[in-house]
């Protein structure tokens, strides 16, 4: 028994190291004066690295304290992805914390135990756990909005995504307790034991609405989609690009786990050609496909641009998931490591946006910026063509993945509303492209700090040579995919 | 087959891509660095043509299938790197090759900022060109059929007209659109097949149901790029906003792309579809010669006047192609090759006089073969062969095609044939107003004949109209084999099919 408990904490040596670290942290920061900021981000982002190593290096299936987490190479590689973009995160962070002045320790602090909170997500293996991971990395992620308290879109947008937040806390919590009530499990297993074996009466399905509900409100699906534009807007940038990557990927993991895992059991009635989850799915991936598209139209600030446009991709990604196949899974990993890429390269353009001003939002103010400042707008030129599809670049394979998987699964109209959504997205981003190149230069920026240039060349030389790595990265995601199969 | 040897293919699609890094590695500042970079441009441009040279002279013209093909593995998930030419792709590779060099040389001195973007961007559509041709895996063709619009995007909207933005943004959105039906056919395809590699896809028999469906995704993609009536608006606006190099490429290559398509996809993939659907694009294409000739008349702009008239002849290729008999397909293929230099000669004799008045309005000239008596030669034999006048390029083409297509259907060949005598009007029109008369206009009256530069390049561009008006069997010879297999396996497939629903 007591090895049996050592074997299982070596499992989540990660989650540890960084649950301790962000304490002793907090500690360092309260002692440190003087620098502390500067300090505890370089310490968070030492312990993000040593855990992607050891996550890296440690092939170790199993699970942990009974079957609260799941420790699989599905969780692995989710969660080197979110590490990785929360490393990003903090990098682009520094120079804007500064220039808007929260650089407070508490910032990568806080950072710290939002990830923490989002590799328990990831390696979920019951509803107890799956919530309490969820709470923390909303807790974190309230401040964390908040953080530039003296601002008032800052705190405003706290606020909102606190109450909206807690809405959705409250409807999964109500899912899970309905859930919990018609199978009398809490484990993810043998939920899903349970709806195999019989007809799914209306209360479990009213409990499958509901938890669906809830997770589809972390990723931002419409029509739990209403935060999203707000918080981006109102959010420091650099929260914001870590709501749209790192805490995206964590919400798509644990989606996809809870999918395939739990509901992915269930029978269909006779009379009922599809699972109660996959019409579901197959409805929010057309409707965030859809209005995500045609509501990023109308923006003019390119941070609520962007999260239309994440609200875009959440379709594609479900698009992938609703084909509830390996290839769907296999294509839903893929999309959310190219998501990444292309997310921070934005962000860390967005955060390059400085000029005598102080920081800009509004698209106009990058008319012309091919004359002042080619590099960033080239960088930028193809993370907009990548994000609208276009061939050669990465996010052209994303979609071919996710719209390919569902039209294997013969879910072709999903895949040809996807289409016609990305081309009524692709207006928008061409139309940034056309005012970077198109049109007569305004005030120009400040010369880019090097952290952000760090960021914007690795990730428009992932998106541009995507077509020469994408072969290793395929069958890595395929072995991550088919270890969520493999509990069924 | 000839995998051991030098990948030739691979060399003529990627060198631009060279050329672009060592242009890119230029810093853009003197009139030392932007003679460089013009140099390096043009060189690679013309190197690349040599080469490609190289690849028509290797080509066996006695083998109907893929030569010189090139494999290896890639993305996974069924997408592979598999390059090759037949007789109805290799001549496009070298039409592609040919016409780059004229367009460098073309905006020689035009293109006064952003020069090093400039280049870089013809270039890396010069790579995007010649590899649809060459592709031989459907999500290869499709990346580098769909790629060509970034370049082309942002050498219509940077150094375009004034209404550039407005003319770039639709042909991008058209275009786009259009392709993408394509992409999903190609994964549909994928599912059905298990392979995206053209050639099992062009054994595989799809069913009636199925090929009825594809053929209508991929004529979605094609019918935009070709462009066919009545998805033709974007192309004049991207034409007359285009500068002269682009429009060169437009008209040159980028039209080509959706009937190469027809001819590599929708007609041998999509026998049974094709034939049940060939009297729509009949209709469609005698619209399009028609009508495009009809409103190509009336045209203020010259530029205008051309892409109308592109549309006109790229109707007789649709029909020649959905024809389906050898005749038909080897005018087609033939009368894209010639129009491809034809109409690319043109816009560059347009540009001529452009870069002198800086305006395209028919009416702001007249009488200029009072002082541009070479001018006017050169203008009048593109004139005559973009009539289709017997002994130009233009000929051999519409002859071909509009004797296989007569063999088809007698109505559809005679309303086609009425287009020749418009396209007489229109261009004879065009020329009369423009070139003869007396020079009454001021500010003509300073113009100068053609420079050197420019005669290198109409010079050649109007020999070429010549020699394949009068000899057209080098162009002919190597599609023939091709074209003829093509034909052969589409009556194929027509008559089986035709057999089985009369044994039910």
């Amino acid at each position: 028994m007591q090895t049996d408990l050592i074997t299982q904490l070596i499992l989540c040596v990660p989650e540890i190291m960084i649950a301790t670290g962000a304490l002793a942290l907090l500690l360092t920061g309260v002692f440190i004066r003087g620098y502390s900021y500067t300090i505890v981000t370089w310490l968070a982002i030492a312990v993000l690295v040593a855990a992607v190593v050891l996550l890296a290096t440690s092939p170790c299936d199993g699970t942990v304290f009974g079957d609260a987490l799941i420790i699989d190479a599905f969780s692995r590689f989710s969660k080197i992805l979110m590490l990785v973009s929360t490393i990003a995160v903090l990098v682009i962070s520094m120079s804007c914390a500064r220039a808007e002045k929260f650089d407070k320790f508490e910032f990568p602090v806080l950072i710290l135990l939002a990830t923490l909170g989002m590799m328990l997500m990831i390696s979920a293996g019951n509803m107890l756990s799956l919530y309490l991971s969820l709470e923390l990395q909303s807790l974190a992620l309230y401040a964390l909005t908040a953080i530039n308290r003296d601002n008032l879109r800052s705190t405003e947008a706290g606020l909102k995504y606190f109450i909206l937040g807690s809405l959705s806390s409250g409807l999964l919590l109500y899912g899970i307790s309905l859930l919990y009530g018609y199978t009398g499990y809490i484990g993810f297993a043998e939920i899903a034991d349970v709806i195999a074996k019989q007809r799914i009466q209306p209360g479990l399905m009213f409990g499958i609405v509901f938890v669906i509900a809830g997770l589809a409100f972390k990723i931002s699906a419409v029509p739990f989609h209403m935060w999203t534009p707000d918080v981006y807007e109102g959010s420091p940038t650099p929260v914001t690009a870590f709501f749209a990557s790192a805490a995206k990927v964590a919400a798509v993991a644990l989606m996809s786990r809870v999918i395939i895992s739990v509901f992915g059991a269930s029978v269909t009635v006779v009379s009922d050609s599809m699972p109660v989850w996959q019409k579901m799915i197959i409805f929010i991936a057309l409707a965030s496909m859809m209005l995500g598209a045609f509501a990023g139209i109308g923006q003019h600030n390119i941070k609520r641009l962007m999260a239309y446009s994440s609200i875009t991709h959440m379709g594609y990604v479900l698009v992938g998931l609703a084909a509830g196949t390996v290839t769907g899974i296999q294509s839903v990993i893929i999309y959310m490591v190219i998501y990444v890429a292309m997310t921070l390269g934005c962000f860390a353009f967005i955060l390059a946006m400085n000029n005598h001003d102080g920081y800009v939002e509004n698209i106009y103010d990058l008319a012309g910026l091919i004359r002042n400042n080619p590099f960033m707008t080239i960088i930028m030129t193809i993370c907009l063509f990548s994000l609208a599809g276009v061939p050669m670049l990465a996010g052209f394979f994303g979609k071919w993945h996710t719209l390919g998987a569902a039209v294997g699964a013969g879910f072709v109209p999903l895949a040809v509303v996807g289409i016609l959504s990305s081309v009524i997205a692709a207006f928008y981003y061409i139309r940034l492209i056309r005012l970077m190149w198109f049109d007569e230069p305004k005030a120009p920026f400040r010369d880019v700090p090097i952290d952000l240039c760090l960021v914007l060349i690795l990730s428009g030389s992932f998106i541009l040579f995507y077509i020469f790595f994408g072969i290793w990265i395929s069958p890595w995601a395929e072995q991550a995919a088919q270890s969520l199969f493999l509990m069924l | 087959m000839m995998t051991h040897q030098w990948p030739i293919l691979s060399t003529v699609t990627f060198l631009p891509l060279f050329g672009a890094l060592l242009i890119l590695m230029i810093k853009d500042d003197s009139d030392n660095a932007k003679r460089n970079i013009r140099n390096v441009a043009f060189l690679t441009t013309l190197f690349v043509f040599i080469l490609s040279l190289i690849v028509w002279a290797g080509f066996d013209n006695t083998d109907p299938g893929f030569q010189m093909e090139e494999r290896a593995k890639w993305l996974g998930g069924g997408i592979s790197y598999h390059m090759g030419v037949d007789g109805l792709s290799v001549l496009f590779v070298v039409l592609s090759a040919f016409l780059m060099p004229f367009c460098i040389l073309a905006s020689w001195e035009t293109i006064k900022h952003q020069l090093k973007d400039y280049m870089i961007a013809f270039l890396i559509l010069e790579t995007m060109t010649i590899g649809v041709f060459c592709a031989l895996d459907a999500v290869l063709f499709y990346i580098f059929f769909e790629a060509s619009l970034i370049p082309m995007f942002i050498i219509i909207g940077v150094w375009g007209g004034a209404h550039r933005v407005y003319a770039s943004l639709k042909f991008f959105l058209y275009t786009l659109l259009g392709s993408l039906f394509m992409l999903v056919a190609i994964m549909v395809m994928y599912w059905q097949t298990g392979s995206l590699d053209i050639l099992i896809l062009l054994n595989h028999k799809f069913s009636f149901h199925m090929q009825v469906w594809l053929w209508f995704a991929f004529l979605a993609s094609f019918a935009v790029k070709m462009p066919m009536w009545p998805v033709h608006t974007w192309l004049p606006d991207a034409h007359v906003e285009a500068p002269t190099a682009g429009s060169v490429i437009l008209a040159g290559i980028l039209l080509k792309l959706g009937g190469y398509g027809f001819l590599r996809f929708s007609l041998p993939m999509f026998p049974l579809a094709s034939a049940r659907f060939a009297p729509l694009i009949f209709t469609l294409s005698i619209i399009a010669i028609v009508y495009a000739s009809l409103v190509a008349l009336v045209q203020g702009d010259m530029k205008k006047l051309i892409a109308y008239s592109s549309v006109g002849h790229m109707g007789y290729v649709t029909m020649g192609i959905f024809a389906a008999n050898e005749q038909s397909v080897e005018g087609a293929i033939f009368q894209m090759l010639s129009h491809g230099i034809i109409s690319s000669a043109l816009f560059l004799c347009v540009g001529v006089i452009y870069d002198r008045m800086h305006t395209r309005e028919i009416v702001a000239f007249g009488g200029l073969i009072n002082k541009m008596p070479k001018y006017a030669a050169v203008f009048l034999i593109l004139t005559m062969a973009n009539i289709a006048l017997p002994g130009t390029a233009g000929f051999p083409g519409e002859f071909l095609t509009l004797i296989g297509v007569f063999r088809v259907n007698h109505f559809v060949a005679c309303i086609a044939t009425t287009g020749i005598v418009l396209s007489a009007l229109y261009a004879l029109y065009l020329y009369r107003r423009v070139i003869l008369g007396t020079l009454k206009k001021e500010n003509l009256k300073t113009f100068v004949d053609l420079s050197f530069r420019e005669k290198f390049i109409l010079y050649p561009m109007v020999i070429l109209a010549l020699l394949f008006g009068m000899y057209p069997a080098p162009v002919l010879n190597v599609i023939h084999c091709s074209a003829e297999l093509l034909v052969s396996n589409y009556n194929n497939a027509v008559q089986a099919h035709a057999g089985m629903v009369f044994l039910q």
